[in-house]
């Protein structure tokens, strides 16, 4: 495949970062040691190393190897159903925006732009206080909030379309609108918008450990690396392992997408070649 | 000039309709209403229905915007339901103390990112270049409540530098605020340094390529005016945009770094409110965030022409 000659090395490491992420994911439940919410008192802040919990276990003696695992797959399951509800609610406006403009275009603009105008996790934050913590209530929080950058990128790139021949030789051979825009708009999106749902990957990702870290995400005692960090904060002094364990998961997960993320940008944006 | 002004002056006046309808709608979507909400378990029927009588909730929904419009346009954002207190007074001061973390870590991290990343475009493939690549590309992936966190453990509580709980040293005044506030400063300071590095450094190469470099180049000035004078002046209006996306950005996400270091801040008080449901607190820091978003990427926008001649005209 020539993609995977272009990757570079960044490319590369984020792909095997992603791939780990899936299969933690998929497989996680068969990975983890323990159950990520069995209690065992006795091995209350046991340190990593301690037999049996191998990056030792919190303040309920939860084993910490299992938690973050767990952690992993609500991240990126949550991650996931996020990016394409975006993708969803956002293609749909963008195209019908970019592809019939007129008043449809100007409702949808000036509404997109007014949800550009709240901060992400504002919005989301807004949301989650009116609905109530709960991992579907971010997912439909989250998504909202990202969707509006989706509108923007489709609806630019199906302006530029729009106008080139083939969309003009499609409607000419009397194919109806939605089938013009089916096979011959929409998959000039997807180089597009493959970029901008890595990037959105990494942000939702941040996002969610974020909220859960603030108690308004993932409610306990599901683990999610959040809320792992939320609960850990008055332990910073004594069990500091337990900071800085989901802490290294969320970043090395970030570094991956973002990696992967430019390396797809240089392959697929055709202006950052040389 | 004037009508680029006028123009983006008048674009931002649906936004903030929007935003208030936005703001409003979303408060009256909470399940059960706010009379309910307010008086509890105990409110007999008569009771709820006075309550709603007064708030004004048995009239239309319209006619429920616009007197809500009116009394947030006059100031009146209402009473705090846990404390009682006047909403507006009370962000306006908490706002002052988030106001001055975010705009202090962003200029800091200008001041920083701008050279730095200005020398590595410079110097394209150095092994200074890639070395800013690489560490912009991790800070990026940090997430600002964990490096808080960390800074949190090593310079608070192993070496004892700055006071752990925010609150508590801003109370004191002096230098005791001051330390109280380093903590959460750097913490931001290094999270935008690594965006900021890495949007100046790629549009420093871009201007780098073009044909009036070479020229100016070739006329003989010296690197520093060339640098200076041409690549700053054309690479820093991107930058520009974003460093006003970013302060709003931090204004929307302050409350995760506020809670690291308690800091009584605007994000602290709307979580704290969401928690409690006091309502009318929550829906006040929603919209003075988001206006606030509005008002300054209006603000960086009009004064894009100074950074950016191509655009005034």
């Amino acid at each position: 495949m020539n993609i995977l000659s272009r990757m570079g090395i960044g490319g590369w490491i984020g792909g095997a970062v992603a791939l780990a992420l899936v299969v933690l994911a998929v497989a996680g439940s068969w990975i983890a040691p323990h159950d990520p919410v069995a209690l065992d008192l006795r091995a209350r802040f046991a340190a990593p190393g301690t037999a049996g919990h191998l990056l030792g276990a919190d303040e309920f003696g939860r084993d910490i190897l299992s938690r973050l695992i767990y952690g992993a797959r609500v991240s990126i399951l949550i991650a996931i159903f996020t990016v394409m509800q975006a993708m969803l609610v956002g293609l749909t406006l963008g195209i019908l925006a970019g592809y019939f403009r007129g008043w449809t275009d100007r409702v949808i603009s000036v509404l997109n732009d007014s949800a550009l105008a709240f901060p992400g996790l504002l919005l989301a934050l807004g949301i989650m206080a009116v609905v109530g913590a709960s991992a579907t209530a971010m997912v439909i929080a989250l998504g909202f909030a990202f969707a509006p950058a989706v509108v923007r990128v489709t609806r630019a790139t199906v302006m530029s379309i729009r106008e080139k021949e083939f969309v003009e030789a499609s409607r000419v051979i009397g194919n109806a609108e939605g089938i013009t825009m089916w096979r011959h708009v929409m998959p000039n999106c997807i180089a597009p918008l493959t970029v901008l749902a890595t990037g959105m990957f990494g942000w939702v990702i941040l996002a969610e450990s974020a909220l859960s870290f603030l108690g308004l995400g993932v409610p306990p005692p599901a683990p999610s690396w959040g809320n792992m960090l939320a609960a850990a904060r008055p332990f910073i002094q004594d069990a500091p392992f337990l900071i800085v364990l989901p802490g290294i998961c969320i970043s090395v997960t970030l570094l991956g997408v973002n990696l992967l993320g430019d390396a797809l940008r240089d392959i697929m944006d055709p202006r950052m070649q040389k | 000039m004037i009508r680029f002004l006028v123009g983006r002056l008048a674009m931002a006046v649906p936004t903030l309709i929007i935003i208030s309808i936005a703001v409003f709608l979303m408060m009256r979507a909470i399940p059960g209403d706010p009379a309910t909400a307010m008086l509890g378990d105990l409110a007999t029927p008569e009771m709820i229905a006075r309550l709603k009588a007064r708030m004004g909730l048995d009239q239309p929904l319209p006619v429920q915007y616009f007197v809500w419009l009116g009394d947030i346009l006059t100031g009146d954002f209402g009473r705090s339901i846990s404390t009682g207190d006047l909403v507006l007074p009370l962000m306006l001061e908490r706002f002052q103390i988030s106001a001055l973390i975010v705009v202090t870590a962003v200029f800091l991290a200008s001041a920083v990112a701008i050279p730095l990343g200005m020398f590595a475009a410079w110097r394209q493939g150095s092994a200074w270049d890639l070395s800013t690549v690489a560490v912009s590309t991790f800070l990026l992936s940090l997430p600002s409540f964990w490096l808080g966190l960390i800074i949190l453990m090593i310079f608070g509580l192993r070496l004892g530098w700055f006071p752990v709980l925010g609150t508590i040293g801003m109370s004191e005044g002096g230098w005791t605020k001051i330390a109280a506030l380093i903590m959460p400063v750097l913490t931001l300071l290094l999270i935008e340094m690594g965006a900021i590095l890495r949007m100046i450094r790629a549009s420093t190469i871009e201007v780098l390529r073009q044909e009036y470099i070479t020229h100016a180049r070739a006329k003989g000035l010296s690197e520093w005016t060339v640098m200076w004078r041409h690549a700053f002046r054309n690479a820093f209006a991107p930058t520009w945009t974003l460093i006003g996306l970013i302060l709003g950005a931090l204004l929307g996400g302050i409350a995760v770094v506020e809670t690291v270091f308690t800091i009584p801040g605007l994000g602290r008080l709307l979580v704290q409110a969401i928690y409690t449901r006091d309502y009318p607190v929550v829906q006040g820091c929603i919209l003075m965030i988001a206006v606030t978003y509005v008002l300054l990427n209006l603000l960086i926008d009009m004064l894009y022409p100074v950074f950016d001649p191509k655009v005034a005209r």
